[in-house]
């Protein structure tokens, strides 16, 4: 793997197998009474927000955690960054603790590319405005290997807000990346012109979505929508939504949360076993996990050992699924 | 129309007394193209004659040519010196010689200072200003609107009593047409042309690079194309209706350059510019997230710049501009969504345009130096030209120099130049503008004083 995750496309297939296996690897630590590892001991990873997040930065916390590092968590408000220090004066201020990775979410396109390029730590993207959020792509594409046992040939219908969404184009591209038939669907308002370049196909009606083995619903953001890119959410969510009518038994639904109930998704879809909701919540840990050791603690794949021999004297047990 | 070449000023610089000797003088408009000693003295071409057949005059300077390409003087209508406001980006010094050490022989300067220049105090300051410090003789445009607010129209007709050269809102479009016809109607007591920004702020929105598959990819909010033809096709149509004249800024869009054709070809009294970076540069350099590939309007496709090529040889974008627009480094230094629009231009348009559409064989050179010398035009500047007893404005160029566009060693104060890093063909040696001796490349071996 290359030094930094600032995109799907610095990841190769066996890049992406590689984070997929060691991510089951740490499932298994999961699983047990004491999570932790001490693979990153006596490392340091700072986890720099400038943008709202539960999800992503509390399970880059628990992941830098489990794996025994030294956690700094600095958020955008309530810093020099209120105080207008400019990021690349930031940068250089935290790389002065020498941390081994920065986790970065920013609302800027290419932040966290700038921040790799004054920093010597390892850089993890953790959302850069509507670009990419690869580490959701690669939780989203163990989860649903998990589920089904495989990824290739799967049919993939990404439906909602294209065009304000960085889930949706890192996961049209890795996706794409591991076999997978990507297609997006919503209306032509919010599917950003020219998007088929980025390997998939566009439709704006569900009149297909039958054909879909994977229906992904994006978030749709009401203070941001209603009467500007859609006429109103009733219409859209008569048109887009993913409800109990529409969803076939064989289909399995995912999203990133959070979900606006009753929008992109029925309560029924949500509560169905189809669902994959809350794996993906779960599974951001140990694919988190499995992104820091590979970036830190890489190499040949037998490195694993040196976990698991710190592992050896627990018991063993078996894994959840 | 009469010339408004006495409303540009400059310092006070003795004119020099200089044979340049075994050029090849290229000028299209005068049917120059081959080898000649040219003496300049008094401010003008004294003379013009056959290779070794001129003799240096009492105290003058010889520039041993043999091998350069003189061409007459560049002409750039559209520069931001950043003064008043944001002299840490660029003076009225430092922008001068910064126009001098690309070959300009003059310029036209942008009013989106702070204050505006939208009353005739700012801008006798600014000429007053520039008599001191321009290297080479500067024009100043007026803001249309009252503080570029498109509510008010600016004392147009004092402005140009005072000197303005041109009126424009450049930065932003004028959203109204209805403040647009006004000025068009004003246009009649100003008698000066009306520069335009052209986009539709609907349309621009929150965008902030091309509209088309690398903004689908970098999920950034784009700027469509028919944002500015839109705007453009308006203001045909209202200049056309009030018999006016425009002129179109930094063309980019291929569906612009289609309009104007159509404009053109209908009567309507429009011409238009293409900058170095909009003829040469893709949406495809932003892939890598580099603000200094964030300009407005925005770098295109390839079928827009291949438009652009066809629409400056045809003549519909009859000048090249380089929209010189500096920026304080940390200003760039900044997520690209956030960083301020705009690049310089000044000392790399020629080797540029030479570089990646003359050598090629795309663009005839004698074409390229047209449209370069051509830019004060549309204003009712005249042309510099090699001809004997016009002003003298030269410009010498090592057309085999071949150099690396850097991080530092500009005349500007700025280095967010769209071109850094790469290497270019062709390097101005000497300018020399209305008569005296602009810029001079600090290696070029000066002949001795006859």
């Amino acid at each position: 793997m290359k030094r930094h995750l600032l995109s799907v496309d610095d990841l190769t297939r066996e890049d992406i197998e590689r984070v997929l296996g060691r991510a089951e690897s740490f499932a298994e630590v999961s699983g047990r009474e004491i999570k932790k590892v001490p693979t990153l001991r006596g490392r340091t990873v700072i986890n720099l927000f400038y943008e709202a997040s539960t999800r992503t930065s509390s399970s880059f916390e628990l992941a830098a955690k489990r794996l025994s590092a030294d956690l700094v968590s600095v958020k955008a408000v309530g810093s020099s960054v209120d105080k207008g220090e400019s990021l690349k004066d930031t940068i250089q201020t935290l790389s002065a603790y020498d941390p081994a990775a920065i986790v970065f979410r920013s609302p800027h396109a290419g932040a966290a590319g700038l921040v790799a390029r004054w920093t010597r730590a390892s850089v993890i993207n953790a959302g850069d405005g509507k670009r990419e959020h690869p580490t959701q792509a690669l939780l989203d594409l163990y989860t649903l290997r998990r589920r089904v046992g495989r990824l290739e040939g799967l049919n993939v219908w990404i439906v909602g807000d294209v065009l304000h969404s960085r889930v949706a184009r890192s996961n049209i591209l890795a996706f794409g990346r591991m076999g997978c038939q990507v297609t997006v669907c919503g209306p032509p308002t919010l599917i950003p012109r020219g998007v088929e370049s980025l390997g998939c196909e566009v439709r704006t009606t569900l009149d297909d979505l039958g054909e879909a083995d994977v229906i992904y619903a994006l978030r749709m953001q009401r203070e941001r929508m209603a009467g500007f890119f859609v006429p109103s959410l009733r219409e859209y969510a008569t048109r887009y939504q993913i409800d109990g009518r529409r969803l076939a038994s064989n289909q399995l639904v995912m999203h990133p949360g959070p979900v606006n109930r009753g929008v992109e998704l029925s309560a029924e879809v949500i509560d169905s076993p189809q669902a994959l909701i809350s794996h993906q919540v779960e599974s951001g840990v140990v694919v988190r996990m499995a992104v820091l050791y590979e970036l830190l603690a890489g190499g040949p794949p037998g490195d694993l050992m040196q976990g698991r021999s710190a592992l050896s004297n627990e018991t063993s047990e078996p894994q959840p699924a | 129309m009469k010339a408004l070449d006495q409303l540009l000023d400059r310092q006070a610089n003795p004119a020099a007394t200089v044979l340049i000797s075994g050029a090849h003088l290229l000028d299209p408009r005068a049917s120059l193209d081959g080898p000649a000693d040219m003496i300049l003295r008094g401010g003008a071409v004294a003379e013009v004659g056959a290779p070794g057949s001129l003799a240096a005059p009492e105290g003058a300077e010889v520039v041993h040519a043999e091998g350069l390409h003189a061409f007459p003087a560049f002409v750039d209508p559209h520069v931001h010196l950043r003064t008043p406001g944001r002299e840490d980006e660029e003076d009225i010094e430092t922008g001068t010689r910064a126009a001098a050490a690309g070959g300009y022989g003059a310029i036209l300067a942008m009013p989106n200072t702070d204050p505006v220049v939208d009353s005739a105090s700012v801008l006798l300051s600014l000429r007053e200003r520039a008599r001191a410090e321009a290297r080479i003789p500067v024009g100043f445009t007026a803001a249309v609107t009252m503080g570029q607010r498109g509510e008010q129209l600016t004392e147009m007709a004092e402005l140009a009593d005072v000197g303005a050269v041109a009126f424009t809102d450049d930065g932003l479009p004028l959203r109204s047409a209805g403040m647009m016809r006004q000025a068009l109607q004003y246009q009649r007591l100003a008698e000066r042309n009306i520069a335009l920004h052209e986009e539709d702020p609907a349309l621009s929105a929150a965008g902030v690079m091309h509209e088309g598959e690398v903004s689908a990819l970098l999920g950034m909010a784009g700027i469509p194309s028919v944002s500015e033809a839109v705007m453009v096709a308006r203001d045909v149509e209202l200049a056309a209706y009030e018999e006016g004249r425009i002129h179109v800024q930094h063309v980019s869009a291929r569906e612009t350059v289609a309009v104007l054709e159509r404009a053109r070809a209908a009567g309507v009294a429009v011409t238009a510019e293409a900058t170095p970076h909009h003829l040469l540069l893709t949406d495809e350099c932003v892939r890598h997230l580099d603000a200094r590939y964030k300009m407005n309007p925005p770098l295109r496709a390839e079928a827009d710049r291949q438009a652009l090529i066809d629409g400056l040889r045809s003549g519909v974008l009859s000048c090249i501009a380089t929209d010189h627009a500096p920026h304080a480094r940390e200003e760039k230094e900044e997520p690209f969504e956030v960083a301020p629009m705009g690049v310089t231009g000044l000392e790399t348009a020629f080797a540029a345009v030479y570089t990646e559409l003359v050598v090629p064989g795309i663009l005839d050179l004698g074409l390229v130096v047209e449209r370069l010398t051509a830019g004060g035009e549309p204003f009712g500047l005249s042309v510099p030209t090699l001809a004997k007893d016009s002003p003298a404005n030269v410009c010498l160029v090592d057309l085999d120099a071949e150099w690396e566009v850097g991080e530092a060693g500009y005349e500007s104060r700025c280095t967010n130049c769209a071109f850094g890093g790469r290497r270019l063909t062709g390097r101005v040696r000497m300018t020399i503008a209305a008569g005296s001796v602009a810029f001079r490349e600090r290696s070029f071996a000066i002949g001795a004083v006859a």
